[in-house]
């Protein structure tokens, strides 16, 4: 069946079971991947994949719900009869309603469609890859952790009211984790992954290469010791710690308690004047954007943080009539919808006359550590508590040189991190999970083995 | 005349399909494939979520679909497909057998399946022994009301999840099996704050195979306890960063096990070289104090089953004894490219992952010493009451975040502290493993690794580390 066949087959079901208000989002995907070792094939994947998550309202307006994979005749009228008596347990304290924004117009990303270039295509462009990165430094004994992968899929949503959207893209990623070894040393590990519409649109030189530096620029390490620094979160960085307290935009956190935001936090000072932070789920750069969320919520531009001040919430359909404004576009279809930001793009605003501009990476001679990847964040970011220790990799740079930290932590509490920011550097710099330029903070705790 | 169709050209539940599955297995090995298995798996989950007095999530999920692995050589090709019709499944043979671009001429014989062994007899009646979503919501209730016990505790929660799972797993080599999994959790959260202080604790408890386990969980003592935790970190200031000595506390303690040094015990890790125990087995890697185990026996135990995702009986594997490697944790693949013995631990988290080797039931082996003899025995470090979760690196650092600590000063308990990670290596750190003490207990977790989320126990006694780094402020 394709989606406007299962629509039409949930209309009909419902029909029969007299349900007269209901919804759906489904996903279809088709999936290969590979991965290599030594230049043999490891292990080659290829999926098929449907889900179907429907929500039916009963006589009491309280919703149902079930998530299934059978999206036969007799899959569909299992889940409609299933979402039917789980509305029996609905919430009573808080409703939920379609979007009112269901049937507004999307924007969608002109992308060209790419076909799957096959199994034996991927398997050559990595096995390539491994050698090619295997060759660059004689260190570089392997690369344990590898694989590419092209995804295509669809996506839709309907409803009992006509709305009906419907989503098709393809998407192609590659990661490479080298480990090299030399004597009498620990082994060091690095990488990189690079994303794509397709495998042809990867570029696999580059990632090759940051996989490469990487990996060797850790190769001669030392201990830190325990102190508060100054540090420069590299793009990469920031946007995690960013993401990781995304909860203090969220409105669904704020209605749970679990956020450091309340209901009246719009407005607060929170940074620098000179921090814009924006959610931009539609960004030309964004390969893994969609134009509506799981509610059928166009996707767009929102600006969280104004000239350091929180300007906007995240929101689905029931968080914004609380708040009493409009959804916002990141809904997920669930018996409890969440709410989550799409692409995060941190900017440096008019107003930086604050900022200290001689803190640039790339030039500053003082003594600073520069934190190239947080890593561990499920287990050392506690978000509704505003704090975090995690592991990282990076340097350190003192007296004109630079030597990469072997085991350290960072720690500190995230309003204290934003107040903290002395400088935002000019270029920003494009990852997978967002756009960002260096930031500097003053006064973080490292804790380190020496 | 129905029945005999269906069973012909689907799988069905409940019904015989050996005919169909050697059906398909005869066709992939007659086009190369020197190994195939089978892996198909019908779902049927329900979870509830009570946020303060209301129940606000009540979601029942089922699925199904079929995973296909074929080998040839050392390598080898999945796919999965919720089509489970003959022309489904044979079509995703092919595609396997396609990936694998099998050229040559040799063919393996495959003599049919074995009598099938159905381990699924005993549990059919499982599904409705199962507490209902009336039964769950009104215990769930009752707990977070329970955990109302001042005004300090601002958000309580409670979530029970049940998972379901009918296998069928049929291979080349004979292997012929059913079995119906069930798996329980419930779990207790809150938050509790006053003015900038804020604080929260947690406690998840699971079972397999134990229809009757919510019934009996005794949800006031659990209340109790996630209740005190959070009020002892309520105004705990942050633990001061260095090198110390710990104690761990005995159950989830034994997640820095599971994690530092259980995975490098996986031969998914010697296939990557990341290992640094690849070439140590019969050698000393850890304090003489400590022996280790992993096994899939324990009975109600989170990661117990009866038969592991390649069709194996689970075995009892002493990891470590005494300090001294003993044996590594293998699936096929692993046996196929490691030459380590399978030991029934071939785990997925459904039909899209392929099998690779797991943990289920790991623990420390308990000593001879009291809680109190380990922390008598320090005159300043760290006591390790509740972890949270933790990471690995690539190259073996971990990193472990305390959820309730308190400081050790003359060999008793003082002050609680927040804010605490150890930090790591197995290497380094098994070896500072100095005592063990008499009390082991188990805790259920879940292992996110290269097949997915799967069920599992971590556990230990209380054990006492002489020196490791307290990331802190």
């Amino acid at each position: 069946m394709n989606s406007r066949e299962i629509t039409t087959q949930i209309s009909k079901a419902a029909d029969f079971l007299n349900l007269k208000k209901w919804d759906y989002g489904a996903s279809f995907s088709n999936d290969y991947s590979v991965q290599v070792d030594k230049g043999e094939a490891k292990q080659l994947k290829a999926s098929q994949k449907q889900i179907l998550t429907l929500r039916v309202w009963n006589q009491f307006n309280l919703v149902g719900i079930t998530t299934t994979s059978d999206i036969s005749e007799s899959g569909i009228k299992k889940a409609l009869k299933q979402a039917n008596i789980a509305s029996d347990f609905g919430n009573k304290n808080e409703s939920t309603e379609f979007s009112p924004l269901a049937k507004d117009p999307i924007k969608v990303k002109e992308v060209k469609k790419r076909n799957p270039v096959g199994i034996k295509k991927l398997l050559t462009l990595l096995r390539e890859a491994e050698v090619k990165l295997i060759e660059s430094h004689e260190s570089i004994k392997s690369v344990p952790y590898n694989g590419l992968s092209e995804s295509f899929f669809e996506r839709v949503y309907a409803n009992s009211e006509g709305a009906f959207r419907s989503y098709s893209k393809s998407q192609a990623a590659l990661y490479l984790y080298a480990r090299a070894e030399e004597k009498n040393k620990k082994p060091r590990s690095s990488g990189s992954v690079k994303l794509g519409y397709g495998a042809d649109d990867i570029d696999i030189e580059s990632c090759i290469k940051e996989a490469s530096n990487k990996t060797i620029s850790h190769l001669n390490y030392s201990s830190i010791k325990t102190d508060k620094y100054l540090i420069c979160f590299s793009p990469e960085s920031f946007l995690t710690i960013i993401n990781a307290f995304s909860s203090m935009f969220n409105a669904r956190s704020i209605i749970d308690g679990v956020s450091l935001s309340n209901k009246n936090s719009i407005g607060e000072k929170l940074s620098t004047e000179a921090l814009n932070i924006y959610d931009d789920g539609l960004h030309e750069k964004n390969i893994s954007s969609t134009p509506f969320d799981g509610e059928g919520t166009p996707t767009k531009r929102l600006c969280l943080i104004n000239r350091g001040r929180i300007e906007n919430f995240i929101h689905s359909e029931s968080t914004a009539r609380i708040f009493k404004t409009t959804p916002t576009g990141h809904a997920g279809l669930g018996s409890k919808v969440s709410v989550s930001p799409d692409w995060i793009v941190v900017e440096k605003s008019e107003e930086n006359i604050d900022l200290k501009t001689a803190l640039d990476h790339s030039t500053y001679e003082g003594e600073f550590v520069y934190i190239e990847e947080l890593n561990a964040i499920h287990a050392g970011v506690r978000a509704s508590q505003g704090s975090f220790s995690l592991p990282f990799d990076g340097w350190l740079y003192k007296n004109g040189k630079k030597i990469s930290i072997e085991s350290a932590t960072v720690a500190g509490d995230f309003k204290y991190l934003l107040k903290n920011i002395v400088n935002i550097e000019s270029s920003q710099e494009v990852t997978t999970s967002g756009i960002s330029p260096h930031i500097w903070v003053d006064e973080l705790s490292i804790t380190g083995d020496a | 005349m129905l029945s005999s169709q269906i069973k012909s050209n689907e799988i069905v539940f409940g019904s015989c399909n050996k005919d169909l599955l050697e059906e398909i297995i005869f066709y992939g090995i007659g086009l190369g494939a020197d190994f195939i298995e089978i892996f198909i798996e019908n779902t049927d989950n329900s979870s509830v979520l009570a946020e303060e007095d209301f129940i606000t999530s009540v979601s029942p999920s089922f699925g199904r679909g079929a995973g296909i692995r074929i080998f040839k050589g050392k390598k080898d090709g999945f796919v999965s497909t919720n089509d489970l019709t003959k022309h489904g499944l044979m079509r995703s043979v092919s595609q396997a057998i396609e990936m694998l671009d099998i050229t040559d001429n040799k063919r393996e014989v495959f003599n049919g399946l074995n009598k099938h062994r159905d381990y699924s007899l005993s549990k059919k009646k499982w599904i409705n022994e199962v507490p209902s979503i009336h039964e769950i919501s009104e215990k769930l209730l009752v707990s977070t009301k329970s955990l109302k016990k001042n005004n300090k505790i601002i958000t309580r929660k409670g979530s029970y999840s049940r998972n379901l799972q009918e296998v069928i797993i049929a291979s080349s080599d004979g292997t012929y099996v059913s079995d119906i999994r069930l798996h329980q959790t419930v779990g207790l959260n809150v938050i509790a704050s006053d003015a900038q202080y804020r604080s929260s604790g947690s406690r998840r408890f699971g079972s397999s195979g134990m229809p009757n386990e919510f019934r009996l969980w005794d949800h006031e003592k659990a209340a109790s306890d996630v209740f005190e935790s959070s009020m002892n970190m309520l105004y705990a200031d942050y633990v001061d960063a260095g090198q110390m000595p710990v104690v761990l506390a005995n159950k989830f303690g034994g997640v820095i096990f599971h994690e530092a040094c259980g995975h490098l015990l996986e031969t998914t890790q010697i296939e990557r070289g990341t290992t640094p125990f690849e070439n140590k087995l019969n050698e000393k890697i850890a304090h003489e104090s400590v022996t280790a185990i992993d096994e899939g026996i324990s009975e109600g135990s989170f990661g117990s089953l009866s038969v592991d995702d390649e069709g194996m009986e689970p075995e009892k594997s002493v990891l470590i004894k005494d300090g001294i490697l003993k044996k590594f944790i293998s699936d096929r693949a692993g046996e196929l490219r490691t030459g380590h013995k399978r030991t029934g631990s071939g785990r997925r988290q459904n039909y899209s992952f392929a099998a690779a080797s797991r943990m289920r039931n790991t623990y420390i082996a308990k000593g001879e010493h009291s809680k109190e003899d380990l922390i008598n025995s320090i005159s300043e470090g760290l006591y390790c009451k509740s972890m949270g979760g933790g990471s690995v690196g690539a190259t073996g650092q971990f990193n472990f975040a305390v959820e309730e600590g308190y400081l050790i000063k003359n060999g008793k308990l003082t002050s609680p502290v927040k804010g605490a990670t150890l930090i790591g290596e197995a290497k380094e750190v098994m070896p500072k493993i100095s005592m063990c003490g008499n009390d082991l207990e188990l805790a259920p977790g879940f292992c996110g690794s290269i097949s997915g989320s799967v069920n599992v126990t971590v556990g230990q006694p209380h054990i006492k580390v002489d020196s490791i780094t307290v990331g802190g402020r």
